[in-house]
């Protein structure tokens, strides 16, 4: 089968150092690369966006980060609406003309990622193009993958097959599945993104000092079916997460050894932390 | 029989000149671009003797003397003269022979200079560099601030700048096994946003391409001082501006004396030994004689001034050794406090994030993770674990209450604190309060920290009960947060004193945070720029320890002893009055030497030589500088630098450098030498790299050395300067005074451009662990000098550098050393400006946090129109201006009416900063928090307003010591208030009541 190009993002490890927006930016800006890309601007353009999400409060929060870029989907929307300046090359990279593209400001909105942006002194869509020009001079992989120092970013060339095999195996999926234009960039750990949590810290008071429940086993039900469970940690804390976000209400139970179970219950609509969270002795 | 040779070679040199001129065009060019005689004798005029004509594509020589050479070169006898002309020639045998003056110069400094380095070029102009990189492209290589990268150049222009991809010559990397996993670093160098964005930099908006003079300055008649800052420029040529420079430095010495001239320079530069501040600025200043401003260790702060009465470590301004811990951590760790520890934005030291996966995989082999923090910093929210937020300022009381926990239960390590350790009893009385009444409980530092008590003892036991790294500042063994604030000293006397109790040394019990410590080949030598490139300096610099036995060169001294200390420049010009405390890490007590401005028959200071990064984004309340640069007591201010930002603004004449992409250098990754010695075992692989001036200097940009050798020539110590060498041949200097030509001949270094150290082989022998021989009381087996010999009180290298050769609970230095904020118990003394200094706080509620920026290295990569700019949690782009970004909680957000990147107004009395706002509950309640080291100063209106929107935000800053007699900066005690800001409502700010509220330590 054909071996084509797929990044792999895994979310819980970008952490917004930028080098792959900057790096991106260094091989654009001021270097035009006929029939790949012309000039990036100098300011002004994320061909590679890293967007945040912060969820929670203190003392529990947590922070992600979700690079987006052009998906080079196989079943690229764009592709679509111009199938005379858009093009997919074999090892799967889409490329926007950046000549035949000329004036075609409807392809920024024909992406639904948001990955297009419009170069308004040239008149022409851009967008990232997964470093084809390198890759054809015998780059091993983009550049964005050679800068990305936790390892969030990965690429490899493969066919439809393997692509599919490693999604499953180490739980990738694309962004927006719903949108159902097969995208080669996939990600994983998109709960940190996209879904919410449910946390807080347990304490108890014992021998009139207030010490924090470490070993506390809390469950949270929705509808009597469970949604998940946590043990809290040396610090009373607990967390359980990839929840739906407005997904309603839920029972939170708690039990602790020799202390008297307790029950609260929890509207989710976004992350909550329910802040310090105090068991008694029976 | 020398005579001979010598009329030979003379001969042959002409033969040779037009040999290669032949060959190559520019050479040929070179010879005819000075219309001179060129004449080289022995002093006995029957001896050999020979002279040039230049001026044409080829040179003629006569036998014999002329009549009215340009410049002649007289050699004392033919010996002599063979012993430098000879194949194989020793450079040491050319500088012996200038010190003992066999060799004279007499005649024209500057011709004296090209002919020898047009020699030099000779030599180089066979020598490849740079790889071809297909389409067209050339791959070169340089240095940055955060590693060596490969440049990509086509058409004389930069195309990109990229890490260093290892080839299959480069050594594999070193292996660590720890709970039957295997961690070894990827074959290539990590980078930052900031060493990608070099190119921006290069090509900015901002570049200064041609020397230019403030328009209304006339240095022989009205001078305008009142107008630096407000009046614009006009450029004059650089025969112009060197004549102005150089006629100001020898009217200012003659008119007022040695001293008059005051040098001022940022803490970093480029990369590359030779165009360091510490080498090439050094030699010049060092020869022109000046007032030195004396730099406080101001990412070591609480280090230098606190903890190295606790256990010594002076040499290192208070972080201990940082070897064998990535190894020991991985292996034996059970847990990792950062506390105020983010390496992941600040990357050790010039250390990119060479650390990453190290921390990574400790996270993943099970080691816990706790974060102390008022932000939950990049570090905490990649790794997770428990964040702790912390009321800024209040960390020493929680680090009493863990110690409290650990009295009281028991949990912590008797043996230790009995046998290495001195004046426990002292400290515990402190602790549980028998002493004075107030037992330091999780509960008593709650209402400081804001941290629960319950929080503090389940800190306390978990640290108590197993095997922990402390991680203190961004390096792990020190550097920046809160080590910078009022309570800096405190917080790492009170870090000592809690390793102490844990057992520090012993297996999986150190301080560090997985940047340090990898396991490097550490007996290779190559030096470090604070080693002096070419200063020849041996009484400022390393140069001491090695240089100067292996890179034979002229020596140079500064003969000026007055001193100015960094943020008190404002005060010396101004009042002509201040003093200050010396970094001299020899010993803990040379930091107690109070020097006073101006020293004793010396002139003030009139003249001021500034170079590099600008100080209006890096020290406290510098909106004192504006009003200093005005003062009519400066007569002349002369900036060296590459962008017309920050200082460069209030100069009176600019000389523009070009960046390290245009010159040529060398150095290694991350070496600092000096205070940081073997900073580099931090690095997953060392590298060694020369930097190849990969473009031309943009404009009539020059390199620093040459703009320094211009203004040497018309003081006529150009060939003392350059020794008549090219920069190229001080590379080599460098190359053969480290231990690279034993593995790479220079012509290989130059081409390929870069080397990489094979790591250690450990199974040999296992590596040391830091600080394990003073746990386990043995001798010291440690790859560092230090501490110097007589600074063990007992047997050599069997002692800590304290008194007692010990970890002191309460410093014998201290306690004969009277200073009110550092008593020998480090007792709890809130900050002087923070949450508890009620009246103050009552107006300005907000404590403001600086970091040492991510995105930027200092100033360097910020503004000027940058890739970084675009970076939103760096800038962001309001109304076509790109401002500083502002973190504030939505919870001091909301009341003020600030949304999402709303224009915010950051001020209190000493002046107000325009922001950009960024919401977030990243942050503890309260704390606002912008990076330091703007490179944008931009007053609006008239700078004496005190209104800056350039992100200067440590204009709002203290001038005030941490504590009375130190020179200890506390940038992160600031109160501050923050609003809405239309840029139509005056603001509120009151000039008047700005002029001193900050206390100055008289």
């Amino acid at each position: 089968m054909t071996q084509q190009w797929a990044l792999f993002v895994d979310v819980a490890k970008c952490h917004n150092c930028r080098n792959c927006f900057v790096a991106c930016k260094d091989e654009h800006v001021d270097n035009d690369y006929p029939g790949y890309a012309a000039p990036q601007p100098r300011h002004g353009h994320a061909w590679i966006d890293i967007r945040t999400r912060e969820r929670g409060t203190a003392p529990m929060v947590d922070v992600a980060h979700l690079p987006v870029m052009c998906n080079h989907c196989a079943d690229a929307p764009c592709m679509k609406a111009a199938p005379d300046a858009v093009s997919r090359r074999p090892d799967g990279i889409v490329i926007i003309d950046p000549v035949k593209a000329k004036g075609r400001r409807d392809l920024v909105d024909a992406c639904p990622y948001g990955a297009i942006h419009w170069n308004e002194e040239r008149e022409i869509p851009q967008t990232w193009i997964f470093d084809a020009h390198l890759l054809d001079r015998g780059w091993k992989e983009p550049r964005c993958v050679a800068v990305c120092p936790t390892g969030a970013l990965t690429a490899s060339k493969i066919d439809d097959a393997e692509f599919a095999r490693k999604c499953a195996d180490e739980g990738y999926a694309p962004l927006h599945p719903e949108y159902g234009t097969k995208p080669r960039v996939v990600y994983r750990n998109l709960h940190r993104f996209e879904k919410c949590f449910v946390g807080g810290t347990l304490v108890a008071t014992r021998n009139g000092v207030v010490d924090c429940v470490a070993g506390a086993r809390i469950e949270l039900r929705q509808g009597g079916v469970s949604a998940g469970v946590a043990e809290s940690d040396a610090f009373g804390e607990f967390k359980i997460d990839a929840l739906a976000p407005d997904s309603g209400t839920y029972d939170l139970h708690i039990t602790a050894q020799g202390m008297r179970p307790l029950q609260r219950t929890v509207t989710v609509a976004e992350s909550v932390y329910l802040g310090t969270v105090e068991l008694t002795a029976p | 029989m020398d005579a001979t040779k010598v009329a030979a070679a003379l001969k042959g040199a002409q033969w040779l000149m037009n040999w290669t001129a032949a060959r190559h065009p520019d050479f040929a060019a070179r010879l005819a671009s000075r219309d001179k005689i060129v004449q080289l004798r022995v002093r006995d005029a029957r001896g050999p003797a020979r002279h040039y004509f230049f001026g044409k594509s080829r040179v003629r020589s006569a036998s014999g003397l002329h009549a009215k050479p340009d410049v002649t070169l007289t050699f004392r006898d033919a010996a002599v003269a063979w012993s430098i002309f000879r194949p194989g020639a020793k450079r040491l045998d050319a500088v012996n022979h200038a010190k003992n003056f066999n060799v004279e110069v007499s005649g024209d400094d500057e011709l004296a200079c090209w002919f020898t380095e047009t020699i030099s070029v000779m030599r180089a102009v066979g020598w490849k560099i740079g790889t071809p990189a297909g389409n067209g492209e050339t791959r070169y290589v340089n240095g940055t601030n955060s590693g060596p990268v490969f440049v990509y150049v086509k058409d004389g222009r930069i195309v990109r700048v990229t890490p260093i991809d290892f080839d299959a010559d480069d050594p594999q990397p070193w292996r660590i096994e720890a709970r039957g996993r295997v961690l070894s670093p990827p074959r290539r160098t990590t980078t930052t946003s900031h060493t990608l964005a070099s190119k921006s930099m290069v090509y900015s908006k901002d570049r200064l391409l041609y020397p230019m003079r403030r328009v209304d300055f006339d240095p022989n008649g009205e001078r305008n001082p009142q107008n630096r800052g407000k009046s614009g420029y006009v450029r004059i040529s650089w025969d112009e501006a060197l004549d102005l420079v150089a006629g100001e430095i020898q009217r200012v010495k003659r008119e007022h004396g040695h001293g008059a001239i005051l040098n001022s320079h940022g803490s970093h530069h480029t990369w590359g030994n030779i165009g360091c501040y510490v080498s090439a600025f050094n030699r010049f200043m060092n020869a022109i004689g000046y007032t030195k401003m004396v730099i406080n260790p101001d990412s070591w702060e609480g280090w230098y001034w606190g903890a190295v009465h606790h256990y010594g470590y002076n040499m290192r301004l208070g972080a201990i050794e940082p070897y064998g811990h990535v190894e020991d951590c991985l292996k034996e760790a059970e847990l990792i406090v950062f506390w105020s520890s983010d390496p992941e934005s600040t990357g050790g030291s010039y250390g990119a994030f060479e650390g990453t996966q190290r921390r990574l995989f400790a996270r993943d082999i099970g080691i816990e993770m706790v974060h102390i923090d008022p932000s939950l910093n990049y570090t905490a929210s990649l790794l997770g674990g428990k964040w702790i937020p912390i009321v800024p300022g209040t960390d020493p009381a929680l680090a009493h209450a863990i110690a409290y926990v650990w009295m009281t239960e028991g949990l912590y390590d008797k043996e230790y604190v009995a046998t290495r350790t001195t004046g426990f009893a002292e400290y515990e009385a402190y602790v549980l309060g028998t002493e004075d009444g107030v037992a330091k409980s999780p509960e008593w530092q709650a209402a400081e920290t804001g941290v629960p008590a319950a929080t503090v003892r389940a800190l306390a036991r978990r640290w108590g009960t197993r095997k922990t790294y402390l991680a203190v500042g961004g390096k792990g063994t020190t550097f920046g947060g809160a080590c910078r604030t009022a309570t800096g000293t405190q917080w790492a006397r009170a870090m000592v004193c809690l390793m102490a109790m844990q057992g520090l040394g012993k297996p999986g019990i150190n301080f560090g945070n997985l940047q340090y410590g990898a396991p490097v080949d550490l007996n290779f030598y190559f030096p470090g720029y604070g080693e002096g490139g070419i200063s020849g300096d041996v009484e400022t610099t390393g140069a001491v320890i090695q240089q100067y036995q292996r890179q034979p060169q002229l020596p140079s001294m500064n003969i000026v002893t007055q001193r100015v200390t960094r943020n008190r420049i404002p005060e010396a010009l101004l009042d002509g009055k201040t003093e200050g405390y010396p970094i001299d890490p020899k010993s803990p007590y040379g930091q107690f030497m109070r020097f006073g401005y101006p020293s004793p028959g010396h002139s003030r200071v009139r003249m001021l030589y500034k170079y590099g990064g600008s100080h209006f984004g890096t020290v406290q309340e510098s909106h004192r500088l504006a009003d200093a640069y005005r003062t009519n007591d400066l007569e002349f201010v002369v900036n060296q630098s590459i962008w017309l930002e920050g200082e460069a603004n209030f100069a009176d004449v600019l000389l523009p450098a070009c960046t390290n992409f245009e010159r040529w250098d060398i150095g290694e990754w991350t070496v600092a030498g000096g205070y940081s010695h073997h900073n580099n075992c931090q690095l997953n692989y060392r590298v060694i790299s020369i930097q190849h001036p990969c473009i031309e200097p943009l404009g009539e940009s020059r390199s620093d050395y040459q703009i320094f050798l211009a203004l040497m020539h018309r003081l006529g110590l150009g060939t003392y300067y350059s020794e008549g060498q090219t920069e190229l041949d001080w590379c080599r200097a460098q190359f053969d005074a480290s231990d690279l030509p034993k593995r790479m001949s220079w012509e290989k270094f130059l081409e390929k451009g870069y080397y990489v150290v094979p790591p250690e082989d450990w199974s040999v022998s296992p590596q040391p662990v830091a600080l394990r021989w003073f746990a386990e009381g043995r001798a010291k087996d440690m790859p560092e000098p230090h501490p110097l010999p007589a600074g063990y009180p007992g047997r050599f290298r069997e002692d800590l550098q304290t008194q007692s050769g010990k970890i002191e609970f309460a410093p014998t230095s201290l306690a004969r050393f009277d200073d009110p904020g550092r008593p020998p118990v480090n007792r709890y003394i809130p900050s002087w400006e923070g949450r508890q200094t009620t009246e103050l706080f009552a107006r300005y509620p907000l404590q403001l946090l600086t970091p040492h920026p991510r995105y930027s290295f200092h100033t360097h990569a910020d503004g000027k129109g940058t890739f970084i700019n675009d970076i939103e949690d760096h800038r962001v782009l309001v109304d076509g201006y790109y401002y500083l970004a502002a973190r504030i909680h939505p919870d001091d957000a909301a009341p003020r009416g600030i949304g999402k990147h709303d224009l915010v107004r950051l001020y209190n009395d000493r002046g107000s900063v325009i922001c950009a706002a960024i919401i977030t509950r990243r942050l503890v309640p309260g704390a606002v928090q912008c990076y330091t080291s703007s490179a944008v100063y931009d007053p609006v209106g008239d700078p004496a307003a005190r209104i800056d929107r350039g992100g200067c935000v440590n204009t709002l800053a203290p001038t005030r010591w941490q504590t009375e007699k130190t020179s200890a900066s506390a940038p992160n005690s600031c109160l501050i208030e923050v609003e809405k800001w239309t840029g139509a409502a005056a603001p509120r700010h009151d000039a008047a009541a700005a002029a001193r509220t900050s206390e100055v330590t008289a």
